[in-house]
Protein backbone atom coordinates (compact mmCIF):
# COMPACT_ATOMS: atom_id res chain seq x y z
CA UNK A 1 0.00 0.00 0.00
CA UNK A 2 2.93 2.38 1.05
CA UNK A 3 4.77 1.09 -1.86
CA UNK A 4 1.98 2.07 -4.34
CA UNK A 5 1.71 5.54 -2.62
CA UNK A 6 5.27 6.25 -3.08
CA UNK A 7 5.24 5.10 -6.74
CA UNK A 8 2.20 7.51 -7.23
CA UNK A 9 3.67 10.39 -5.75
CA UNK A 10 7.29 9.74 -7.47
CA UNK A 11 5.21 9.61 -10.90
CA UNK A 12 3.05 12.73 -10.26
CA UNK A 13 6.34 14.81 -9.71
CA UNK A 14 8.64 13.92 -12.25
CA UNK A 15 7.60 13.81 -16.16
CA UNK A 16 11.40 12.50 -16.67
CA UNK A 17 9.99 9.65 -14.14
CA UNK A 18 6.64 9.06 -16.31
CA UNK A 19 8.50 9.14 -19.90
CA UNK A 20 11.28 6.71 -18.04
CA UNK A 21 8.40 4.33 -16.90
CA UNK A 22 5.94 4.17 -19.93
CA UNK A 23 9.01 3.80 -22.63
CA UNK A 24 10.33 1.04 -20.67
CA UNK A 25 7.32 -1.06 -19.81
CA UNK A 26 6.54 -0.39 -23.93
CA UNK A 27 9.57 -2.32 -24.53
CA UNK A 28 9.47 -4.89 -22.15
CA UNK A 29 5.83 -5.31 -23.55
CA UNK A 30 7.25 -5.85 -27.06
CA UNK A 31 9.80 -7.90 -26.14
CA UNK A 32 7.51 -10.39 -24.49
CA UNK A 33 5.42 -10.90 -27.07
CA UNK A 34 7.48 -9.33 -30.00
CA UNK A 35 5.90 -13.25 -31.06
CA UNK A 36 2.68 -12.45 -31.49
CA UNK A 37 3.00 -8.31 -32.34
CA UNK A 38 6.03 -8.86 -34.95
CA UNK A 39 4.57 -8.44 -38.20
CA UNK A 40 6.78 -11.30 -39.27
CA UNK A 41 9.60 -14.01 -38.88
CA UNK A 42 12.15 -12.10 -38.16
CA UNK A 43 14.63 -14.63 -39.86
CA UNK A 44 12.00 -15.56 -42.64
CA UNK A 45 13.68 -14.18 -45.82
CA UNK A 46 12.40 -13.14 -49.22
CA UNK A 47 15.08 -11.95 -51.67
CA UNK A 48 12.78 -10.23 -54.22
CA UNK A 49 11.87 -7.69 -52.21
CA UNK A 50 15.51 -6.82 -50.49
CA UNK A 51 16.42 -3.17 -49.32
CA UNK A 52 12.79 -2.30 -50.11
CA UNK A 53 12.63 1.02 -48.38
CA UNK A 54 9.67 1.74 -45.58
CA UNK A 55 5.91 1.15 -46.99
CA UNK A 56 2.57 -0.43 -46.41
CA UNK A 57 4.04 -3.84 -46.49
CA UNK A 58 7.20 -3.47 -44.67
CA UNK A 59 6.77 0.26 -41.77
CA UNK A 60 10.17 -0.25 -41.28
CA UNK A 61 11.32 -1.82 -44.94
CA UNK A 62 13.41 -5.06 -45.27
CA UNK A 63 17.12 -5.70 -45.17
CA UNK A 64 19.78 -7.11 -47.95
CA UNK A 65 17.86 -10.96 -47.42
CA UNK A 66 14.50 -9.26 -47.47
CA UNK A 67 13.40 -9.26 -43.98
CA UNK A 68 11.46 -7.61 -42.55
CA UNK A 69 13.21 -4.75 -40.23
CA UNK A 70 10.11 -4.23 -37.87
CA UNK A 71 10.18 -7.56 -37.12
CA UNK A 72 13.88 -7.31 -36.26
CA UNK A 73 13.60 -4.83 -34.52
CA UNK A 74 11.41 -6.12 -32.19
CA UNK A 75 12.72 -9.07 -31.65
CA UNK A 76 16.19 -7.23 -30.89
CA UNK A 77 13.89 -5.94 -28.27
CA UNK A 78 13.81 -9.54 -26.95
CA UNK A 79 17.55 -9.84 -27.06
CA UNK A 80 19.29 -6.59 -25.68
CA UNK A 81 16.56 -7.22 -22.64
CA UNK A 82 17.49 -10.52 -21.87
CA UNK A 83 20.91 -9.53 -21.76
CA UNK A 84 20.47 -6.93 -19.93
CA UNK A 85 18.29 -8.42 -17.26
CA UNK A 86 20.52 -10.81 -16.63
CA UNK A 87 24.02 -8.70 -16.83
CA UNK A 88 21.70 -6.50 -14.48
CA UNK A 89 20.86 -9.20 -11.80
CA UNK A 90 24.77 -10.99 -11.90
CA UNK A 91 26.84 -7.96 -11.39
CA UNK A 92 24.01 -6.53 -8.71
CA UNK A 93 24.02 -10.23 -7.08
CA UNK A 94 28.27 -10.69 -7.54
CA UNK A 95 28.91 -6.82 -6.40
CA UNK A 96 25.97 -6.66 -3.43
CA UNK A 97 27.76 -10.05 -2.37
CA UNK A 98 31.24 -8.50 -2.23
CA UNK A 99 30.48 -4.99 -1.26
CA UNK A 100 28.04 -6.18 1.58
CA UNK A 101 30.75 -8.79 2.94
CA UNK A 102 33.75 -6.51 2.45
CA UNK A 103 32.37 -3.27 4.14
CA UNK A 104 30.38 -5.50 6.76
CA UNK A 105 33.44 -7.68 8.05
CA UNK A 106 36.50 -5.23 7.25
CA UNK A 107 40.09 -5.95 8.04
CA UNK A 108 42.28 -8.00 5.48
CA UNK A 109 39.08 -9.48 3.47
CA UNK A 110 38.28 -5.69 3.12
CA UNK A 111 41.45 -4.49 2.20
CA UNK A 112 42.51 -7.21 -0.37
CA UNK A 113 38.71 -6.80 -2.18
CA UNK A 114 38.24 -2.77 -1.96
CA UNK A 115 41.75 -1.85 -2.56
CA UNK A 116 42.52 -4.33 -4.78
CA UNK A 117 40.16 -6.59 -6.98
CA UNK A 118 37.37 -3.15 -6.57
CA UNK A 119 39.72 -0.47 -7.49
CA UNK A 120 41.57 -2.53 -9.83
CA UNK A 121 38.47 -3.30 -12.05
CA UNK A 122 37.45 0.09 -11.90
CA UNK A 123 40.65 1.75 -13.41
CA UNK A 124 39.63 0.08 -16.86
CA UNK A 125 36.95 1.11 -18.87
CA UNK A 126 34.22 -2.03 -18.64
CA UNK A 127 33.42 -1.95 -22.37
CA UNK A 128 37.45 -3.02 -23.04
CA UNK A 129 37.33 -5.61 -20.66
CA UNK A 130 34.14 -6.78 -22.23
CA UNK A 131 35.13 -6.72 -25.91
CA UNK A 132 38.51 -8.69 -24.69
CA UNK A 133 36.58 -11.13 -22.96
CA UNK A 134 34.08 -11.43 -25.23
CA UNK A 135 36.62 -12.08 -28.26
CA UNK A 136 38.19 -14.81 -26.44
CA UNK A 137 35.01 -16.63 -25.17
CA UNK A 138 33.46 -16.16 -28.76
CA UNK A 139 30.34 -15.07 -29.96
CA UNK A 140 27.03 -16.52 -28.04
CA UNK A 141 24.53 -14.99 -25.92
CA UNK A 142 25.12 -16.62 -22.71
CA UNK A 143 29.47 -15.63 -23.21
CA UNK A 144 28.33 -11.58 -23.78
CA UNK A 145 26.70 -12.10 -20.66
CA UNK A 146 29.25 -13.91 -18.35
CA UNK A 147 31.76 -11.22 -20.14
CA UNK A 148 30.06 -8.42 -19.15
CA UNK A 149 29.08 -9.47 -15.57
CA UNK A 150 32.94 -9.69 -15.14
CA UNK A 151 33.39 -6.67 -16.12
CA UNK A 152 30.88 -4.64 -14.45
CA UNK A 153 30.31 -6.67 -10.83
CA UNK A 154 32.41 -4.06 -9.65
CA UNK A 155 30.47 -1.14 -9.29
CA UNK A 156 27.96 -2.19 -7.59
CA UNK A 157 30.33 -3.83 -5.28
CA UNK A 158 31.72 -0.28 -4.17
CA UNK A 159 28.22 0.96 -4.08
CA UNK A 160 27.79 -1.74 -1.82
CA UNK A 161 30.50 -1.43 0.30
CA UNK A 162 30.54 2.16 1.00
CA UNK A 163 26.83 2.08 1.64
CA UNK A 164 27.47 -0.70 4.22
CA UNK A 165 30.00 1.06 5.91
CA UNK A 166 27.68 4.07 6.60
CA UNK A 167 24.81 1.99 7.67
CA UNK A 168 26.57 -0.70 10.03
CA UNK A 169 27.23 2.71 11.98
CA UNK A 170 23.76 3.73 12.98
CA UNK A 171 21.48 3.22 15.82
CA UNK A 172 19.48 -0.29 14.75
CA UNK A 173 22.44 -1.89 13.67
CA UNK A 174 24.21 -1.27 16.24
CA UNK A 175 20.78 -2.33 18.69
CA UNK A 176 20.58 -5.68 16.89
CA UNK A 177 24.41 -6.44 17.46
CA UNK A 178 24.32 -5.77 21.35
CA UNK A 179 20.95 -8.03 21.44
CA UNK A 180 23.54 -10.82 20.09
CA UNK A 181 22.06 -10.98 16.33
CA UNK A 182 24.21 -13.66 14.33
CA UNK A 183 26.30 -11.68 11.39
CA UNK A 184 23.89 -13.24 9.22
CA UNK A 185 20.36 -12.04 10.49
CA UNK A 186 22.32 -8.20 10.70
CA UNK A 187 23.27 -8.63 7.21
CA UNK A 188 20.19 -9.61 5.90
CA UNK A 189 17.28 -8.17 7.78
CA UNK A 190 18.63 -5.74 9.24
CA UNK A 191 21.65 -4.21 6.60
CA UNK A 192 20.66 -5.60 3.15
CA UNK A 193 17.24 -4.03 3.18
CA UNK A 194 18.36 -0.12 3.53
CA UNK A 195 21.08 -0.36 0.91
CA UNK A 196 18.96 -1.72 -1.89
CA UNK A 197 17.78 1.49 -3.06
CA UNK A 198 20.54 3.41 -4.11
CA UNK A 199 21.35 -0.34 -5.40
CA UNK A 200 18.67 -0.36 -7.35
CA UNK A 201 19.24 3.36 -8.95
CA UNK A 202 22.28 2.03 -9.95
CA UNK A 203 20.64 -1.35 -11.92
CA UNK A 204 18.20 1.17 -13.20
CA UNK A 205 20.68 3.35 -15.06
CA UNK A 206 23.04 -0.03 -15.47
CA UNK A 207 20.16 -1.70 -17.52
CA UNK A 208 21.05 1.25 -19.96
CA UNK A 209 24.44 0.47 -20.12
CA UNK A 210 24.19 -3.29 -20.63
CA UNK A 211 21.98 -2.59 -23.21
CA UNK A 212 24.58 -0.75 -24.71
CA UNK A 213 27.25 -3.02 -23.84
CA UNK A 214 25.39 -5.87 -25.55
CA UNK A 215 24.67 -3.97 -28.66
CA UNK A 216 28.43 -2.53 -29.10
CA UNK A 217 29.68 -6.27 -28.69
CA UNK A 218 27.00 -7.43 -31.23
CA UNK A 219 28.61 -4.54 -33.68
CA UNK A 220 32.11 -6.05 -33.47
CA UNK A 221 30.14 -9.07 -34.04
CA UNK A 222 31.21 -10.61 -30.92
CA UNK A 223 27.32 -10.84 -29.51
CA UNK A 224 24.42 -12.99 -30.36
CA UNK A 225 24.89 -15.11 -33.51
CA UNK A 226 22.94 -14.68 -36.46
CA UNK A 227 20.55 -15.61 -37.36
CA UNK A 228 19.05 -14.11 -34.35
CA UNK A 229 18.32 -10.60 -34.68
CA UNK A 230 19.89 -8.06 -32.50
CA UNK A 231 20.06 -4.09 -32.47
CA UNK A 232 23.93 -3.56 -32.78
CA UNK A 233 24.64 -6.78 -35.40
CA UNK A 234 21.65 -5.21 -37.43
CA UNK A 235 23.55 -1.57 -37.55
CA UNK A 236 26.67 -3.37 -38.55
CA UNK A 237 25.20 -5.17 -41.30
CA UNK A 238 23.71 -1.87 -42.31
CA UNK A 239 26.79 -0.19 -42.79
CA UNK A 240 27.32 -2.05 -46.15
CA UNK A 241 24.00 -0.10 -47.48
CA UNK A 242 24.52 3.51 -45.94
CA UNK A 243 23.99 4.38 -50.16
CA UNK A 244 21.66 2.10 -51.50
CA UNK A 245 19.15 1.35 -47.96
CA UNK A 246 20.22 4.24 -44.92
CA UNK A 247 16.65 3.29 -43.34
CA UNK A 248 18.49 -0.02 -42.52
CA UNK A 249 20.54 2.13 -40.18
CA UNK A 250 17.78 4.20 -38.51
CA UNK A 251 15.13 2.14 -37.15
CA UNK A 252 17.77 0.32 -35.01
CA UNK A 253 19.60 3.00 -34.25
CA UNK A 254 16.54 4.32 -33.10
CA UNK A 255 15.34 1.69 -31.25
CA UNK A 256 18.77 1.70 -29.17
CA UNK A 257 18.51 5.02 -28.29
CA UNK A 258 15.06 4.85 -27.36
CA UNK A 259 15.67 2.01 -24.99
CA UNK A 260 19.15 3.34 -23.47
CA UNK A 261 16.79 6.69 -22.89
CA UNK A 262 14.26 5.07 -21.07
CA UNK A 263 16.53 3.42 -18.08
CA UNK A 264 18.09 6.87 -18.25
CA UNK A 265 15.25 8.78 -17.43
CA UNK A 266 14.08 6.30 -15.36
CA UNK A 267 16.86 5.91 -13.14
CA UNK A 268 17.79 9.73 -12.78
CA UNK A 269 14.72 10.36 -12.11
CA UNK A 270 14.32 8.30 -9.39
CA UNK A 271 17.44 9.26 -8.01
CA UNK A 272 16.57 12.93 -7.80
CA UNK A 273 13.46 11.61 -6.09
CA UNK A 274 15.65 9.75 -3.36
CA UNK A 275 17.94 13.41 -3.43
CA UNK A 276 15.92 15.68 -0.87
CA UNK A 277 17.25 18.65 -2.36
CA UNK A 278 15.74 17.85 -5.70
CA UNK A 279 12.32 16.18 -4.26
CA UNK A 280 11.54 19.45 -2.24
CA UNK A 281 12.55 21.47 -5.52
CA UNK A 282 10.26 19.10 -7.78
CA UNK A 283 7.48 19.75 -4.62
CA UNK A 284 7.58 23.71 -5.01
CA UNK A 285 7.60 22.60 -8.95
CA UNK A 286 4.20 20.88 -8.65
CA UNK A 287 2.54 23.30 -6.54
CA UNK A 288 3.74 26.14 -8.68
CA UNK A 289 1.06 24.51 -11.13
CA UNK B 1 54.45 16.05 -2.93
CA UNK B 2 56.69 13.07 -4.70
CA UNK B 3 55.15 10.74 -1.11
CA UNK B 4 51.94 11.43 -2.01
CA UNK B 5 52.76 10.83 -6.01
CA UNK B 6 54.31 7.24 -5.39
CA UNK B 7 51.29 6.72 -3.03
CA UNK B 8 49.22 7.17 -6.00
CA UNK B 9 51.68 4.77 -8.08
CA UNK B 10 51.33 2.46 -5.86
CA UNK B 11 47.70 2.25 -6.13
CA UNK B 12 47.94 1.37 -9.58
CA UNK B 13 49.79 -1.21 -9.50
CA UNK B 14 47.21 -3.90 -8.33
CA UNK B 15 45.68 -2.41 -11.59
CA UNK B 16 48.35 -3.12 -13.98
CA UNK B 17 48.79 -6.44 -12.60
CA UNK B 18 45.64 -7.39 -13.25
CA UNK B 19 45.08 -6.14 -16.55
CA UNK B 20 48.84 -7.92 -17.13
CA UNK B 21 47.28 -11.07 -15.32
CA UNK B 22 43.69 -10.85 -17.50
CA UNK B 23 45.55 -10.36 -20.57
CA UNK B 24 47.69 -13.37 -20.18
CA UNK B 25 44.93 -15.22 -18.96
CA UNK B 26 42.43 -14.60 -22.16
CA UNK B 27 44.19 -16.97 -24.54
CA UNK B 28 43.48 -19.83 -21.80
CA UNK B 29 39.88 -19.23 -21.59
CA UNK B 30 39.66 -19.54 -25.30
CA UNK B 31 37.31 -22.90 -26.20
CA UNK B 32 38.70 -25.48 -27.46
CA UNK B 33 42.32 -25.25 -28.37
CA UNK B 34 43.76 -21.88 -29.26
CA UNK B 35 46.26 -22.99 -31.69
CA UNK B 36 43.29 -25.01 -33.71
CA UNK B 37 41.77 -21.61 -34.01
CA UNK B 38 44.70 -19.68 -35.42
CA UNK B 39 45.22 -22.24 -37.73
CA UNK B 40 41.93 -22.90 -38.93
CA UNK B 41 41.09 -26.11 -40.78
CA UNK B 42 43.23 -27.28 -43.53
CA UNK B 43 46.63 -26.43 -41.83
CA UNK B 44 49.69 -28.62 -42.12
CA UNK B 45 50.39 -31.75 -40.25
CA UNK B 46 52.66 -30.64 -37.38
CA UNK B 47 51.46 -26.84 -37.47
CA UNK B 48 49.70 -27.21 -34.31
CA UNK B 49 53.28 -28.32 -32.43
CA UNK B 50 55.05 -25.83 -33.67
CA UNK B 51 52.45 -22.71 -33.09
CA UNK B 52 51.84 -24.16 -29.71
CA UNK B 53 55.57 -24.22 -28.79
CA UNK B 54 56.15 -21.08 -30.49
CA UNK B 55 53.36 -19.29 -28.13
CA UNK B 56 55.14 -21.36 -24.95
CA UNK B 57 51.23 -23.16 -24.78
CA UNK B 58 53.37 -26.60 -24.40
CA UNK B 59 54.59 -25.17 -20.83
CA UNK B 60 53.19 -25.49 -17.32
CA UNK B 61 51.07 -22.23 -16.47
CA UNK B 62 53.24 -20.68 -14.27
CA UNK B 63 56.44 -20.66 -16.20
CA UNK B 64 54.25 -19.99 -19.03
CA UNK B 65 53.25 -16.76 -16.73
CA UNK B 66 57.06 -15.82 -15.82
CA UNK B 67 58.14 -16.38 -19.48
CA UNK B 68 55.47 -13.68 -20.11
CA UNK B 69 55.94 -10.94 -17.38
CA UNK B 70 59.86 -11.35 -18.70
CA UNK B 71 59.38 -10.83 -22.31
CA UNK B 72 57.29 -8.15 -21.35
CA UNK B 73 59.55 -6.43 -19.19
CA UNK B 74 61.80 -5.97 -22.27
CA UNK B 75 59.24 -4.59 -24.41
CA UNK B 76 58.59 -8.08 -26.43
CA UNK B 77 54.80 -8.38 -27.31
CA UNK B 78 55.14 -11.47 -29.45
CA UNK B 79 54.97 -12.10 -33.00
CA UNK B 80 51.50 -11.21 -34.99
CA UNK B 81 50.34 -14.48 -37.11
CA UNK B 82 48.36 -12.42 -39.06
CA UNK B 83 50.55 -9.75 -40.29
CA UNK B 84 54.30 -12.00 -39.84
CA UNK B 85 55.86 -8.69 -37.58
CA UNK B 86 56.23 -8.23 -34.00
CA UNK B 87 53.07 -7.22 -32.21
CA UNK B 88 55.08 -3.97 -30.67
CA UNK B 89 55.98 -2.60 -34.27
CA UNK B 90 52.75 -3.00 -35.66
CA UNK B 91 50.93 -1.33 -32.99
CA UNK B 92 53.56 1.43 -32.59
CA UNK B 93 52.90 2.08 -36.18
CA UNK B 94 49.08 2.43 -35.84
CA UNK B 95 49.24 4.06 -32.21
CA UNK B 96 50.09 7.85 -33.47
CA UNK B 97 46.54 7.98 -35.29
CA UNK B 98 44.43 6.95 -32.53
CA UNK B 99 46.18 9.45 -30.09
CA UNK B 100 45.49 12.11 -33.22
CA UNK B 101 41.58 11.22 -32.96
CA UNK B 102 41.35 10.74 -29.47
CA UNK B 103 43.15 14.22 -28.72
CA UNK B 104 40.68 15.73 -31.25
CA UNK B 105 37.26 14.34 -30.32
CA UNK B 106 38.82 16.07 -26.90
CA UNK B 107 39.06 19.01 -28.21
CA UNK B 108 35.58 19.20 -29.88
CA UNK B 109 33.77 17.42 -27.29
CA UNK B 110 35.78 20.62 -24.50
CA UNK B 111 34.67 23.19 -27.66
CA UNK B 112 31.14 22.12 -27.00
CA UNK B 113 30.74 21.01 -23.56
CA UNK B 114 32.18 24.29 -22.26
CA UNK B 115 30.37 26.70 -23.53
CA UNK B 116 27.11 24.83 -23.59
CA UNK B 117 27.48 23.98 -19.62
CA UNK B 118 28.38 27.87 -19.19
CA UNK B 119 24.94 28.65 -20.92
CA UNK B 120 22.47 26.59 -19.33
CA UNK B 121 24.18 27.34 -15.78
CA UNK B 122 24.09 30.73 -16.43
CA UNK B 123 19.80 30.09 -18.14
CA UNK B 124 19.24 27.67 -14.99
CA UNK B 125 15.92 26.43 -15.84
CA UNK B 126 14.69 28.49 -18.45
CA UNK B 127 14.46 27.30 -22.29
CA UNK B 128 18.12 27.39 -22.98
CA UNK B 129 18.81 24.92 -20.07
CA UNK B 130 16.45 22.86 -20.77
CA UNK B 131 17.28 22.61 -24.55
CA UNK B 132 21.04 21.78 -23.56
CA UNK B 133 19.43 19.01 -21.04
CA UNK B 134 17.92 17.59 -24.21
CA UNK B 135 21.07 17.52 -25.99
CA UNK B 136 23.24 15.96 -23.05
CA UNK B 137 20.13 13.38 -22.23
CA UNK B 138 20.31 12.57 -26.15
CA UNK B 139 23.88 12.56 -26.61
CA UNK B 140 24.44 10.19 -23.72
CA UNK B 141 21.30 8.02 -25.34
CA UNK B 142 23.00 7.60 -28.93
CA UNK B 143 25.68 5.08 -29.10
CA UNK B 144 28.91 6.14 -31.40
CA UNK B 145 28.08 2.39 -33.63
CA UNK B 146 25.08 4.23 -34.48
CA UNK B 147 25.62 8.16 -34.20
CA UNK B 148 28.54 7.47 -36.85
CA UNK B 149 26.85 5.71 -40.02
CA UNK B 150 24.07 8.37 -38.80
CA UNK B 151 26.45 11.17 -39.51
CA UNK B 152 28.06 9.37 -42.75
CA UNK B 153 24.33 9.31 -44.14
CA UNK B 154 23.73 12.95 -42.96
CA UNK B 155 27.16 14.73 -44.14
CA UNK B 156 28.96 12.45 -46.51
CA UNK B 157 26.03 11.11 -48.70
CA UNK B 158 23.22 13.63 -48.38
CA UNK B 159 24.81 16.70 -47.78
CA UNK B 160 28.31 15.12 -49.33
CA UNK B 161 30.46 17.97 -47.57
CA UNK B 162 32.64 15.02 -45.67
CA UNK B 163 34.77 11.91 -46.54
CA UNK B 164 32.85 8.78 -45.50
CA UNK B 165 36.14 7.04 -44.42
CA UNK B 166 40.16 7.06 -44.70
CA UNK B 167 42.44 9.09 -43.44
CA UNK B 168 43.35 11.64 -45.65
CA UNK B 169 43.36 15.24 -45.12
CA UNK B 170 41.74 17.07 -42.46
CA UNK B 171 38.11 16.51 -43.07
CA UNK B 172 38.48 13.40 -42.91
CA UNK B 173 39.06 13.63 -39.40
CA UNK B 174 35.54 15.54 -38.58
CA UNK B 175 33.36 12.59 -38.72
CA UNK B 176 35.36 10.58 -36.31
CA UNK B 177 36.03 13.26 -33.78
CA UNK B 178 32.94 14.12 -33.12
CA UNK B 179 31.26 10.22 -33.18
CA UNK B 180 33.65 9.76 -30.26
CA UNK B 181 33.80 12.68 -28.93
CA UNK B 182 29.61 13.02 -28.88
CA UNK B 183 29.20 11.07 -25.71
CA UNK B 184 31.67 12.52 -23.60
CA UNK B 185 30.47 16.20 -24.62
CA UNK B 186 26.77 15.32 -23.10
CA UNK B 187 29.01 13.56 -19.94
CA UNK B 188 31.43 17.45 -19.47
CA UNK B 189 28.54 19.60 -20.29
CA UNK B 190 26.17 18.04 -17.50
CA UNK B 191 29.82 18.41 -15.40
CA UNK B 192 30.15 22.26 -16.68
CA UNK B 193 26.76 23.08 -15.49
CA UNK B 194 26.80 21.47 -12.22
CA UNK B 195 30.32 22.67 -11.29
CA UNK B 196 29.18 25.76 -12.08
CA UNK B 197 26.26 26.37 -10.21
CA UNK B 198 27.77 25.10 -6.90
CA UNK B 199 30.56 27.97 -8.22
CA UNK B 200 27.73 30.33 -8.52
CA UNK B 201 26.80 29.91 -5.80
CA UNK B 202 29.49 31.08 -3.69
CA UNK B 203 29.94 34.06 -1.57
CA UNK B 204 33.04 35.24 -3.74
CA UNK B 205 30.27 35.24 -6.87
CA UNK B 206 28.03 37.53 -4.68
CA UNK B 207 31.33 39.99 -3.40
CA UNK B 208 32.27 39.73 -7.63
CA UNK B 209 28.44 40.57 -8.50
CA UNK B 210 28.45 43.43 -5.86
CA UNK B 211 31.50 44.87 -6.97
CA UNK B 212 29.61 46.23 -10.08
CA UNK B 213 31.39 43.42 -12.68
CA UNK B 214 29.30 42.54 -16.12
CA UNK B 215 28.13 39.19 -15.91
CA UNK B 216 30.52 37.63 -18.35
CA UNK B 217 33.63 38.69 -16.41
CA UNK B 218 31.11 37.05 -12.98
CA UNK B 219 30.93 34.11 -15.10
CA UNK B 220 33.91 33.16 -16.89
CA UNK B 221 36.67 34.86 -14.99
CA UNK B 222 35.42 34.19 -11.97
CA UNK B 223 32.86 31.11 -11.61
CA UNK B 224 34.25 28.83 -14.74
CA UNK B 225 37.85 29.47 -13.58
CA UNK B 226 37.62 27.66 -10.54
CA UNK B 227 34.63 25.51 -11.77
CA UNK B 228 37.50 24.44 -14.17
CA UNK B 229 39.34 21.93 -11.90
CA UNK B 230 37.14 19.59 -11.34
CA UNK B 231 36.14 19.84 -15.45
CA UNK B 232 40.27 19.10 -16.13
CA UNK B 233 40.30 16.14 -14.41
CA UNK B 234 37.04 14.78 -15.61
CA UNK B 235 38.64 15.51 -18.82
CA UNK B 236 41.85 13.95 -18.33
CA UNK B 237 39.71 10.81 -16.46
CA UNK B 238 37.33 10.54 -20.19
CA UNK B 239 40.65 10.87 -22.52
CA UNK B 240 41.32 6.50 -21.77
CA UNK B 241 37.78 6.06 -21.99
CA UNK B 242 37.87 7.90 -25.29
CA UNK B 243 40.76 5.36 -26.42
CA UNK B 244 39.09 2.01 -25.50
CA UNK B 245 35.76 3.92 -27.77
CA UNK B 246 37.86 4.06 -30.76
CA UNK B 247 37.86 0.45 -31.42
CA UNK B 248 34.01 1.11 -32.42
CA UNK B 249 34.92 4.71 -34.25
CA UNK B 250 37.62 3.74 -36.31
CA UNK B 251 35.95 0.26 -37.64
CA UNK B 252 33.02 2.72 -38.49
CA UNK B 253 35.67 5.24 -40.36
CA UNK B 254 37.97 2.70 -41.41
CA UNK B 255 40.54 4.74 -39.48
CA UNK B 256 43.94 2.96 -39.31
CA UNK B 257 44.31 2.90 -35.55
CA UNK B 258 44.66 0.42 -33.13
CA UNK B 259 41.06 -0.16 -32.57
CA UNK B 260 40.42 -1.33 -35.67
CA UNK B 261 43.62 -3.06 -35.43
CA UNK B 262 42.02 -4.51 -32.67
CA UNK B 263 39.21 -5.67 -34.26
CA UNK B 264 41.55 -7.19 -37.24
CA UNK B 265 42.92 -9.30 -34.37
CA UNK B 266 39.52 -10.49 -33.48
CA UNK B 267 38.47 -11.44 -36.61
CA UNK B 268 41.90 -13.01 -37.56
CA UNK B 269 41.61 -14.75 -34.31
CA UNK B 270 45.53 -13.43 -33.54
CA UNK B 271 45.40 -13.39 -30.28
CA UNK B 272 49.05 -12.21 -29.74
CA UNK B 273 48.28 -8.98 -31.65
CA UNK B 274 44.84 -8.79 -29.63
CA UNK B 275 46.58 -9.17 -26.10
CA UNK B 276 48.82 -6.65 -27.84
CA UNK B 277 46.61 -4.18 -28.59
CA UNK B 278 44.53 -4.58 -25.16
CA UNK B 279 47.11 -4.34 -23.30
CA UNK B 280 48.42 -0.88 -24.71
CA UNK B 281 45.19 0.46 -24.49
CA UNK B 282 44.52 -0.47 -20.80
CA UNK B 283 47.92 0.82 -20.17
CA UNK B 284 47.80 3.93 -21.53
CA UNK B 285 44.48 4.21 -19.64
CA UNK B 286 45.75 3.53 -16.09
CA UNK B 287 49.29 6.16 -17.23
CA UNK B 288 46.79 8.92 -18.39
CA UNK B 289 44.84 7.99 -15.09
CA UNK B 290 47.46 8.65 -13.00
CA UNK B 291 49.03 12.07 -15.12
CA UNK B 292 45.57 13.31 -14.41
CA UNK B 293 45.92 12.78 -10.75
CA UNK B 294 49.34 14.25 -10.71
CA UNK B 295 48.09 17.31 -13.21
CA UNK B 296 45.34 17.68 -10.21
CA UNK B 297 47.78 17.30 -7.62
CA UNK B 298 49.96 20.14 -9.03
CA UNK B 299 47.03 22.48 -9.91
CA UNK B 300 44.91 22.44 -7.10
CA UNK B 301 47.37 22.31 -4.03
CA UNK B 302 44.02 21.87 -1.47
CA UNK B 303 44.39 17.86 -3.19
CA UNK B 304 47.72 17.17 -1.79
CA UNK B 305 47.21 19.51 1.78
CA UNK B 306 44.53 16.77 2.30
Amino acid sequence: MRTAEGLRAFLRQSVQARVGLAAALALFVVATFASWMAPANPAAQNLPVRLAAPSRAHWMGTDELGRDVMSRVMYGARISLTVAVCVVVGCGTTGLAIGTLAGYFGGWWDRIVALLLINAFLSFPGILLAIAFAAFFGPGIGKVILALIITGWAGYARLARAQVLKVKELEFALAAKSLGASHARILVRHLLPNILQPVMIQATIGMAGAILAESTLSFLGLGVLAPIPSWGAMLNDARGHLFDAPHLVVFPALAVMASVLAFNLLGDAWRDWLDPRTRSQLAVQELAR
Amino acid sequence: MVRYLLKKFALTLPALWLVLTLVFLMIHIVPGDPVEQMLGEGAAPGAAAQLRHVLGLDQPLGTQYGHYLWTLAHGDLGQSFKFQAPVRRIIFERYPATLQLAFLALLVCAAIAIPAGVLAAHRRNRAADRLVGLFTLFGLAIPNFALGPLLILLFSIEIGWLPVSGRNGTASYILPAATLGAALAAILTRMVRGALLEELSADYIRTARAKGLSTTAVLVRHGLRNALIPIITILGLQFGTLLAGTIVTETIFSWPGIGRLTVQAISARDYPLLQGCILVISLSYVLVNLLTDVVYTVVDPRVRMS
